[in-house]
């Protein structure tokens, strides 16, 4: 049973990121066409990590899960913006990407504390 | 102009997605808080320290690529600590390890520290825990 | 002392985040920065002298961060490998690890090493015992001893000679 669903789950996954990674078909148009359907593709990937992230934080048992999944989230996002700035040549998202890592940091301290249980300027 | 320095900053950031993606399914396929803790906190950081590491490359060193730098070190030295203060305050939540765990010698001593720190607490109120370097 | 490091620290970090440098910009990173060093500069460094000592770099930089990079890509192919093995060979449990470390900033990077190195996790630190609960993915020793050979001993040396 759970070889079979290990099975199952391995093949929608694979099956998915190769239609992600296939999905805007790269036109014969030179290097530069297959640079931008390269980096669409890593920013599809990186969205469906964020869709297991959610999964996560949606089913977890415990509030500890979702904290993690929350935590690793930001992070992810962080990510994205990188691959935002490089698709645009815009470099300011990553600026967005810096601020976003210290507040998730931040927020991941605070929340971590209060499930401690303890008074917050402890 | 696609040149040798976009190559390996493209190898740099699919290896860092391909690790996000395995950090993220490792979020979801392990048993309890500590373990998919490890497995995301791991394979996240790195994986986007490598997105990271491959958009300055591309970029190159322009004001694009210093933040970059600066974001990596962001990300290196907050994630663990994130990660350690989330861990701790599960296990002082009370929440159990998963039914095949081996040893938890962390409950076995918490009493023994927690009189330590509501001591050390009385003498001295201002000591902050964790200390970071941001 | 301590004050200046961190106004140094700040400027540079913000001339980092403005890359292109103008004049004005420059400025106020320094006021931005002299207000920061003014609040929170004693919190910054605890022991000035010791940044005085360039052999604590060179140690840093070429022995330190090498190994750091090394264990970090090696923890990332072993928990892949775990999480994509159909059967999840995991063993988790904490165990108790002993350290010699003393100072603050020393017991941050190695726990923070810890956290990033092959299946281990810091979970507390007991400062006054020397003591660190590890949270292990798969565990081979529950004796002190021996876990802190296997988990703490890749890196204490090497903190031992820059930090303290």
């Amino acid at each position: 049973m759970r070889t079979l669903s290990w099975v199952l789950g391995a093949v929608i996954l694979v099956a998915v990121v190769c239609w992600l990674a296939v999905y805007p078909p790269p036109l014969d148009l030179g290097p530069e066409a297959h640079y931008a359907a390269f980096v669409t593709s890593a920013f599809y990937i990186l969205l469906l990590a964020g869709v297991l992230c959610l999964f996560r934080v949606l089913r977890g048992p415990t509030s500890a899960d979702r904290l993690v999944a929350l935590d690793i989230f930001g992070v992810l996002i962080v990510g994205c913006c990188a691959l935002f700035a490089m698709g645009t040549g815009q470099s300011w998202y990553i600026d967005i990407g810096i601020t976003w890592a210290l507040m998730s940091f931040i927020g991941a301290l605070a929340l971590a504390k209060y499930l401690e249980g303890r008074p917050l300027d402890d | 102009m696609i040149d040798f320095v976009h190559v390996v900053g493209m190898v740099f950031i699919g290896g860092g997605v391909a690790f996000d993606l395995f950090g993220c399914l490792g979020l979801v396929r392990l048993p309890d808080v500590y373990n998919r803790l490890q497995a995301a906190t791991k394979c996240v950081t790195l994986g986007t320290c490598s997105v990271l590491l491959g958009t300055c490359l591309i970029v190159g060193p322009s004001g694009g690529g210093w933040r970059a730098l600066l974001c990596i070190l962001f990300v290196v030295l907050t994630a663990p600590v994130s990660a350690h203060a989330i861990a701790r305050g599960a296990h002082r939540a009370g929440i159990r390890l998963w039914e095949g765990s081996v040893s938890d010698a962390y409950s076995e001593d918490r009493d023994a520290l927690n009189a330590k720190q509501q001591a050390r607490n009385d003498n001295a109120p201002a000591t902050p825990q964790t200390e970071t370097r941001t | 002392m301590s004050k200046l490091i961190l106004f140094v620290f700040a400027w540079l970090v913000w001339c980092l985040l403005t890359w292109p440098p103008s004049l004005p910009v420059l400025l106020a990173g320094a006021g931005v920065a002299a207000l920061v060093a003014y609040l929170t500069g004693d919190l910054f460094v605890k022991r000035p002298h010791l940044l005085r000592n360039p052999v604590r770099y060179w140690y840093f930089c070429f022995i330190f961060l090498p190994v750091f990079v090394w264990q970090c890509l090696r923890a990332n192919v072993d928990v892949a490998w775990r999480v994509l093995n159909p059967r999840l060979p995991i063993r988790p449990g904490i165990v108790r690890v002993h350290t010699e470390l003393k100072s603050d900033v020393g017991l941050t990077f190695l726990a923070n090493a810890i956290t990033l190195t092959p299946g281990t996790m810091t979970v507390d630190i007991d400062r006054g015992a020397g003591v660190l609960y590890i949270h292990c993915i798969y565990v081979k020793e529950t004796e002190i001893e021996a876990a802190s050979r296997e988990i703490s001993g890749r890196f204490e040396y090497i903190l031992r000679e820059i930090f303290e």
